[in-house]
């Protein structure tokens, strides 16, 4: 095979050359981010002072550690998707932190410096209860994993397992819970459901079952949530219906049932419907736990208890407080409450746990982000100072999946958003003009007022100019001055304006957790975020550019269509996506659910375009809903089309307006759902240009393109699965008359299919089930050598069907997305962008997906540039366009075009963010970093002098012959 | 539903064009090559539905109707009405506002056998401008869309010239007669990687390349010369150095 190689790489480079990055251009114009999602669980490394380790697992099923003082990755492992890799547990003892992950699958123990691991055990099946561990004689050497039906014992520093044991009556007991105190003792908890709470003790040695007991408990139905561990062995329950806490001895032999404490004998009550939480500590699992707890009576409203001789004594009451925790350093222990401080701050304070008592001078205060959520867990990392007083530092964590780092006194150390982890949909927004450049812009846009108001107002404008000029070279001097590293390009939401070349704009991204932020393509900086209460998480939100910046003065503006949490209806969203702010634009209600939008290319008298709701009804709501808008879509009803898909159904239909916003059905193709359904349809995007119509073939003549403009690809899969009969279909059809233009069947072959639509051609990738391997397909549609009418394009007179072309290929590698580069005049030749389950991105030119690669070279193929037909398709290290910057769990690229033609920008999004510029045609509208601007125009002098020279020589020549 | 036999009665005119099934060899429609003898040719018919009024409401009427010819010779045959004097006046008032020429046939799959199984509801809908369907003397082509299992899946009419110049047909003849093209369109099969005969070739090209005497020869035949030459370098150097160690140990 290796010649094959050898020869295809030969062949390549004959007509391709590299397009990679340099060395020294890496970092300047593309940038990455990575996040982590949503934090379970974090825990600081308290094992020595001077550690800045924060060890956080999360929904992601991401494990990393975080530079407490940057906020920063010092190493991240991120873990399989979905419940194969769901983190189950993390415990953390020493230097080594214990994973348990995949539904009690895996018992992993990191190394918490490096990241590296040290040991991996294969846990027996069972589902994950708990996990916890164990000392003896204040010393931790074990694991123990409480599965549903077995409990097993794990050396600390190898993994081997020490003992496996049944759980008895597994089927019967709900084991929930598990707690050592370090006595040579496990205890495991379990209930079975308003009866009564099982409690077996095993030996640590050997697993030997030294006592079995059973106790009442009629109102009991969970374990977990409403019981923990206190002090030397009493389990502390808390029910809201008895209003009451129930203390068990568990090494008591007599105690037979649960000692009930009304919460009334307390001074207490529970608020109604809220199930009140217990959180006790033990700072070291070799020891017993204190006999100190908090007891949440309402979601405002938290207690701190203690249990003294058998009774229950309140410490201190902190009504009204939003959340608490325990914390230790060496051998003290401290709570931290956070408590309202007025409208948009709060304060956390300090309280020592075995008294109560404040701690001087520790407040923090929060400052709570007006555009973002509440918070609602609080980690905090206590330490001892030098004085032997206990400082501390907290991190929140909001709704909006923000996280807060902050040090006394309110300090914010960091800020992570990681609602950035799971963008759903993003668009890149031009930035506005500056002041002066608006400026000059404003006096084209309005109406000539006289000879005199005209010129004065051009000197005025030009005087700006000038003195915008002035203001710069100054700065500059200014600069150069300074030492070059103070000098920061800060990015502010003020100074924001569009660059020579359109190269920097905003990012709107919209996350699936309701948070929109705005986003500086150049630096990465969020300019602007806002988080959206009452939306359904993970829905599907649909971002459009209503209006862009180029009609200044109006601003430009974004809708973003959403689902409202507790109605399910949808909801427009209007803003302004240069500065996040919410439009005051009356917004239309929508009483039904939304089946299609449509953006139609009329605007109103302010330049927005007109946005079309449909209903399930095929009713329809235009936004904005102006006279003269009204007045446009009825002038041109009979042109407006659309079309709708039913995937449960199989049916595509198309829908014609008519003048009184009503609608009627004009067509419909029905795919049977018993043979195929449809996973996909996509159209062509509504910015993209194409710059030549057909492509100049060997013998001069042109073969036109099929550029249908309404063209839908509809992807469907066979509902056999049988690997020989699977197949993929694929249909071409025009979304306006309905009209099946191509239909094709690729066999054995399965999904998940990726496909671009773009210009004449439809790239898709699947799976070929045959033969166990990734392959390409591109299909190019061509009207041949003659156009019908070259002016201009309607579905409704184009009778003849155009010609497809199509051609295969193995791609070596599995895809996660596809995307194509987009520039600005279309000119540029089109790469794909294959985002790789590697984390790497790959721009594979579309040169190679050509379905006229020839497979035999001739003159005429050799004249057009055809690649020779090869059936495999080549990956070469130089087209990865993020060099060593992966992108983890890629799930999107979104391509913009620039005010360059040569570039394009583009953003890749899954776990991580990358942002960088490609150049699929190289770049030839711009000089290069290193062009040699002294050897040019010293050139350029000495011609020049060199001709002023010689003319004198020829003039005193001419004079001397004269005169001769 | 599909089978109004009654139809070929009423026939009047008879203007079809048969176009036998576009597929390639292994494609099908999913049906075994063994079936297909079986089948009987009988074929069945479905009803051809147009609508065209001057508000736009849908209304159908019969336009004609569909014969499939089962069997190994598959075709499809349009046998249809002609159009009544106060339909040629509703068309033309039609294309006058530039109303919807609407057809519809019911859904239906072409297997025979599949027939008698089951009825899905349902009908496949689509549309061409009245005015260019009148500007084109009644000239249209009509495609039915099958998938894989021969179930038809869409309809689709275009009329030959497809624009709308506003020329007035005066004639009434050429408004009589519909002029069709029809045609049952098969999904086709997609090409995979042609990887047999991108070998082939390569081998081909290896042999061409090993009958080439010059690639022949062996290594020590290639580059003997440089092997003497080093052989020499190697023992004029080791000569040259051996005597002034042979000359210490002596001493």
């Amino acid at each position: 095979m290796a010649w094959l190689v050898v020869r295809l790489a030969i062949s390549v480079s004959l007509f391709y050359t590299a397009s990679a990055v340099f060395e020294d251009q890496v970092g300047k114009f593309d940038w990455r981010q990575q996040f982590i999602g949503k934090v379970r669980f974090a825990l600081f490394d308290t094992h020595s002072q001077a550690s800045k380790k924060l060890l956080v697992a999360t929904d992601k099923n991401v494990f990393a550690s975080l530079n407490s003082r940057t906020g920063d990755l010092f190493w991240r492992h991120v873990d399989k998707t979905g419940p194969e890799g769901h983190i189950d547990a993390l415990l953390m003892y020493g230097q080594d932190a214990v994973v348990v992950a995949g539904n009690g699958r895996l018992l992993r123990s990191w190394e918490t410096t490096v990241g590296g691991l040290k040991w991996e055990t294969v846990l027996d099946t069972g589902s994950f209860q708990a996990a916890a561990l164990v000392g003896v004689q204040d010393f931790v050497k074990y694991v123990a994993v409480l599965k549903k039906s077995a409990i097993s014992l794990h050396d600390l520093s190898s993994g081997s397992q020490i003992w496996v044991e049944n759980l008895p009556d597994s089927d019967t007991v709900q084991y929930q819970t598990i707690y050592s105190g370090g006595n040579g003792l496990v205890f495991v908890f379990g209930v079975v459901p308003n009866s009564h709470i099982v409690i077996v003790e095993y030996k640590i040695e050997d697993g030997e079952i030294m006592n079995k007991k059973s106790v009442e408990a009629a109102w009991m139905s969970s374990l977990e949530s409403s019981c923990t561990v206190i002090s030397s062995g009493i389990l502390l329950c808390v029910d809201q219906i008895t209003q009451s806490l129930y203390t068990l001895l568990l090494q008591s032999a007599e105690q037979t049932e649960m000692r009930q404490i009304h919460l009334q004998t307390l001074d207490l009550e529970v608020a109604s419907g809220f199930q009140p939480v217990l959180t006790s500590t033990q700072p070291n699992p070799a020891q017993p736990p204190l006999s100190e707890f908090f007891l949440q009576l309402s979601p405002d409203h938290h207690i701190l208890l203690q249990l003294k001789d058998g009774l229950i004594v309140p410490l201190r009451d902190f009504n009204p407080s939003y959340l608490a925790a325990f914390a230790t350093s060496g051998e003290r222990t401290v709570a931290a409450v956070m408590s309202p401080k007025n409208d948009t701050a709060c304060s956390i304070n300090l309280f020592s746990a075995d008294t109560g008592r404040r701690h001087l001078d520790t407040t923090i205060i929060y400052h709570m982000d007006p555009n973002g959520g509440k918070p609602n867990r609080l980690y905090v990392h206590a330490f001892l100072k030098k004085d032997d007083s206990v400082g501390y530092r907290v991190m929140v964590q909001t709704e909006d999946l923000t996280l807060t780092f902050l040090q006394q006194p309110g300090r914010v150390v960091w800020m992570r958003e990681e609602a950035l982890a799971d963008v759903v949909t993003m668009e890149m927004i031009d930035l506005p003009f500056t002041g002066t450049q608006a400026e000059l812009e404003g006096e084209f846009g309005k109406k000539a007022d006289g000879l005199l108001p005209m010129v004065l107002k051009r000197l005025s404008s030009q005087f700006i100019l000038l003195q915008a000029w002035l203001a710069h070279l100054w700065k500059l001097f200014y600069d150069a001055r300074k030492p070059r590293s103070s000098v920061k390009n800060e990015v502010n939401i003020d100074t924001l304006s569009r660059d020579e070349f359109n190269l920097q704009k905003m990012m709107v991204m919209v996350t699936a957790s309701g948070k929109l932020f705005g986003i500086d393509s150049k630096s990465g900086t969020i300019l602007w975020k806002q988080y959206l209460e009452n939306i359904e998480p993970n829905s599907v939100f649909k971002l459009i550019v209503q209006r862009t910046t180029a009609h200044f003065p109006h601003p430009p503006q974004c809708t973003l269509l959403i689902k409202n949490k507790d109605t399910g209806l949808g909801n427009l969203y209007v803003f302004n996506p240069i500065f996040g702010k919410k439009s005051q634009i009356s917004v239309p209600a929508l009483p039904r659910p939304v089946l299609q939008t449509l953006l139609l290319p009329v605007i109103d008298q302010d330049y927005a375009k007109v946005l079309l709701l449909i209903d399930d009804q095929y009713k329809v709501t235009t936004f904005p809903s102006t006279k003269n808008i009204l007045q446009q879509l009825q002038d041109t009803a009979s042109s407006i089309f659309f079309y709708l898909v039913d995937s449960s159904q199989g049916k595509l239909s198309g829908f014609r307006l008519r003048k009184d916003l009503s609608t009627e059905l004009i067509w419909e193709v029905v795919i049977p759902t018993e043979v195929q359904k449809i996973v996909a349809v996509k159209g062509k995007r509504a910015n993209e240009h194409v710059h030549s119509q057909g492509r100049v073939m060997g013998d001069r003549s042109v073969l036109y393109k099929y550029l249908n403009p309404n063209l839908l690809a509809v992807i469907t899969e066979s509902t056999d699965t049988h690997h020989e009969r699977s197949f993929v279909g694929i249909f071409l059809i025009d979304g306006v008359t309905g009209r099946i233009v191509h239909e094709a069947v690729q066999r054995k072959a399965k999904g998940p299919v990726h496909f671009v639509h773009s210009e004449n051609w439809v790239v898709y990738v699947y799976w070929n089930s045959k033969f166990r391997r990734n392959e390409f397909s591109v299909l190019e549609l061509f009207e041949g050598a003659e156009l019908y009418n070259s002016t201009v394009f309607s579905s409704l007179d184009r009778p003849h069907p155009p010609q497809v072309l199509q051609q295969s290929y193995i791609f070596p590698a599995p895809i996660s997305t596809l995307e194509a580069t987009l520039t600005e005049k279309g000119i540029t030749s089109r790469h794909l962008l294959v985002g790789l389950p590697s984390g790497n991105i790959l721009s594979l030119p579309k040169m190679f997906l050509d379905p006229r690669r020839p497979e035999v070279v001739s003159e005429q193929s050799r004249e057009e540039n055809l690649i020779p037909y090869a059936p495999e398709m080549p990956i070469r290290d130089e087209w990865f366009i993020n060099y060593n910057q992966t992108v983890s769990r890629v799930r999107g690229i979104h391509t913009a075009p620039s005010g360059l033609e040569s570039t394009c920008l583009v953003v890749a999004y899954g776990l991580d963010i990358y942002q960088t510029r490609v150049f699929p045609s190289k770049q030839f509208d711009v000089l290069k970093d290193d062009y040699d601007y002294v050897l040019i125009s010293s050139v350029l002098f000495g011609l020049f002098f060199a001709t002023m020279i010689s003319k004198r020589l020829a003039e005193v020549k001419l004079l001397n012959r004269a005169w001769r | 539903m599909a089978m109004i036999r009654v139809l070929s009665l009423v026939l009047s005119v008879l203007s079809s064009v048969t176009l036998l099934w576009t597929q390639s060899g292994e494609c099908n429609n999913g049906r075994r090559s063994a079936d297909a003898v079986d089948t009987d040719f009988s074929g069945f018919s479905v009803p051809l539905e147009h609508s065209f009024e001057v508000d736009d409401v849908p209304r159908f009427r019969l336009r004609g109707a569909l014969q499939f010819r089962g069997g190994r010779e598959q075709g499809v045959y349009l046998s249809q009405n002609q159009l009544s004097e106060k339909d040629r006046n509703t068309l033309k008032d039609v294309a006058a506002v530039d109303g919807l020429y609407r057809i519809r046939v019911p859904r239906v799959s072409l297997q025979v056998d599949r027939q008698t199984e089951k009825q899905s509801e349902g009908y496949l809908t689509t549309f061409v401008r009245a005015c260019s369907l009148v500007e084109s003397h009644l000239s249209d082509v009509i495609t039915l869309h099958t998938d894989v299992s021969g179930c038809v899946v869409g309809i689709s009419i275009v009329t030959i010239p497809g624009s709308c110049r506003g020329i007035e047909v005066e004639d009434e003849v050429d408004l009589e007669v519909f002029n069709t093209t029809i045609s049952v369109v098969a999904p086709v099969t997609a090409p995979v990687p042609e990887t047999a005969p991108y070998i082939e070739r390569m081998e081909q090209e290896m042999e061409k390349k090993g009958k080439n005497p010059q690639e022949q020869k062996s290594f020590f035949a290639k580059y003997w010369y440089l092997i003497l030459g080093g052989a020499v370098f190697l023992m004029a150097t080791s000569s040259a150095q051996t005597p002034p160690g042979g000359a210490s140990e002596q001493s």
